[in-house]
């Protein structure tokens, strides 16, 4: 059967729509880790409450690669198209339950467990989602045009996080005139609106997606009765399938995953909690980067089409194995408070409060600096009051709040946008390979499964893992890095060595 | 080429049990000086998602050592096998 042209945007433009819901959904609990740790988690300790949201975060990456396999299976047994109508659903359905959850406080320990399961179903229902979506554009793309008609699909992921972002910083500062009261009442309740905002966009995708027919390649061989009794098996006890899976993920998604997370999720991580960048400031950076940036997947995906997919993955890895810790020291080095504490400062403003505990009172008093670069910071002191007034400074000084100038903010965009482009090098051109590997009627299992470990488990655990090692080698701020740099490095080896850059000129087999 | 494939398996074949050890032996000092729930089932995860892993990455060494990367399949007929 010879895809056709005609109908291929009205293709990707449903298939994208309903990825790019899926991955906002997936991303809004992510970006709003801290927020849904004091709603949902025991407040006694911050830190305890982090951690399980970010253990939950983590929770939703790791059951992905099960998604893949459940609705893999599915897609390859019953077809693309209702499976992937099917995860949708599930993504919505879950989205929206988070939002209505009550809090920690007024139904106990039944918060986080339900919060927990609705974050397991999403992850779940992400894992079966991607693989369906390429591989339905795939099998309607051209052979000569199938990086570049992929690339759609690729751009989703981070127009997801892009409009999860926009999402949140609208309804952040759109509750109330006063951006303080604003903030107050996002923290509150208004994080409920990007989650509940998503059932209106899934119902739009739904809508959509009801009206698209089945894929040509997987309705012909239906018709046929060629699909596969059993995709699971013949997916990963066949020795010849097997090691293309393997060769997949050892030489692609792997380095795909971290590449990924580091550009896209830790490098925001590292501007919030290492160069304490206020929270808009590291948000709006990371926007504007991915605005420049997302027009390369498609760039890239095109450019697979004419010299092949494996040498763009490669490069892409190799600059990230390169560049990662010039790129971060940068970030560092241009946030460095203890420097500017060298410098004459010029108080911007100066508020002081007390608290009173149990048995006895803080006194907090909040100063922003100036620089003379025009960056701004926040000194927070904590003294404790004694009975005759006199103040015992018990703890070092806390810096925040980081406000940087119009220079080095373009600065960090730019550097920001950089580790974004490595991003499109090496996952613009991965759905193309991925589909290009397996046969028809276990495509959709096959390509699921290490895509999802590379993307979910390497990738989606960096932030965690990296942050993880800054606190068991507490000297040096970049070790993270090292976990992102040496899993790309493999991945690249790999790659190299045992990948071919051939285009595969036939999937319809 | 096609020695060096082979060869280089013989790495991944190393790169699985040696991942394994630093994962564990990580996870047990890091329990041991820190041993709280959080602590506990960070690590926890980490073993339990990485060992099936490290596994897959003996299996491609093997794989890689028996050649069978030596040749790539030319078409779905060759996978399937």
């Amino acid at each position: 059967m010879k895809p056709q042209n005609k109908g291929i945007w009205k293709i990707i433009g449903a298939s994208s729509l309903g990825t790019l819901i899926e991955w906002y959904d997936f991303y809004i609990f992510g970006s709003l880790a801290t927020v849904i740790a004091n709603q949902f988690f025991p407040k006694t300790n911050p830190t305890a409450a982090l951690l399980s949201t970010l253990a939950t975060f983590a929770a939703g990456f790791i059951v992905r690669p099960f998604g893949a396999l459940v609705f893999g299976r599915l897609g390859d047994m019953i077809g693309r198209k209702y499976t992937f109508l099917l995860t949708l659903v599930l993504m919505g359905g879950a989205t929206f339950g988070i939002g209505l959850v009550p809090g920690y406080d007024k139904i106990g320990f039944a918060a986080p467990i339900i919060v927990l399961l609705l974050r397991l179903l999403q992850g779940l229902a992400l894992g079966g989602e991607y693989g369906g979506a390429a591989t339905y554009v795939a099998e309607h793309a051209p052979a000569d045009k199938r990086g570049y008609f992929t690339s759609w699909i690729q751009t989703t992921a981070t127009l997801g996080l892009f409009v999860s972002l926009g999402v949140i910083l609208l309804t952040r500062h759109g509750l109330d005139s006063d951006p303080a009261k604003s903030i107050a009442k996002f923290n509150d309740w208004g994080w409920r609106i990007p989650f509940l905002v998503s059932i209106l966009l899934v119902g739009v995708s739904i809508y959509i997606r009801l009206k698209m027919s089945e894929s040509p390649l997987y309705a012909k061989l239906k018709s046929e009765g060629k699909t596969s009794v059993n995709p699971l098996k013949e997916s990963f006890a066949h020795k010849g399938n097997l090691k293309m899976v393997l060769l997949a993920l050892f030489g692609a998604t792997m380095g795909q995953g971290v590449i990924w997370y580091t550009g896209q999720f830790y490098a925001q991580s590292f501007l919030e909690n290492v160069c304490k960048l206020d929270f808009d400031q590291s948000r709006t950076i990371l926007i504007w980067a991915i605005v420049f940036a997302t027009p390369f997947f498609v760039v890239f995906g095109s450019l697979s089409d004419r010299i092949g997919r494996k040498w763009i993955m490669i490069i892409g890895m190799l600059a990230g194995v390169l560049l990662y810790r010039p790129i971060f020291t940068m970030f560092k080095n241009d946030t460095n408070v203890k420097e500017w504490l060298q410098q004459e400062l010029v108080v911007v403003k100066q508020d002081s409060s007390t608290t009173v505990l149990v048995n006895q009172t803080l006194a907090i008093t909040k100063t922003v600096f100036q620089t003379k670069d025009n960056i701004q910071f926040t000194e927070t002191k904590t003294d404790t009051l004694q009975a005759n007034n006199m103040r015992i400074a018990d703890t070092k000084p806390l810096y925040s709040g980081v406000t940087l100038n119009t220079a080095t903010y373009t600065k960090f965009a730019a550097l920001v946008f950089l580790l974004i482009l490595f991003v499109t090098m090496v996952y613009g051109p991965i759905a193309a390979f991925l589909v290009e590997l397996f046969p028809t009627k276990i495509r959709y299992t096959s390509m699921s499964l290490p895509y999802h470990i590379g993307n979910g488990v390497f990738g989606g655990l960096t932030p965690f893992i990296a942050t993880l090692l800054t606190t068991i080698y507490t000297n040096d701020a970049l070790i993270g890095l090292w976990y992102p740099i040496v899993v790309a490095a493999v991945c690249m080896i790999i790659g190299t060595l045992y990948i071919n850059n051939k285009i595969d000129p036939n999937v319809n087999d | 080429m096609n020695k060096l494939k082979r060869y280089a398996g013989i790495l991944w074949m190393l790169l699985g049990p040696l991942t394994c050890y630093f994962l564990i032996s990580t996870a047990i000092a890091e329990i041991k000086s820190k041993p709280v729930i959080d602590t506990k089932i960070q690590w926890a995860v980490f073993v339990i998602v990485f060992i099936p892993i490290a596994i897959g990455m003996v299996i491609f060494g093997w794989y890689a050592l028996q050649g069978e990367y030596d040749q790539l399949p030319e078409n779905s007929d060759d996978v399937a096998d």
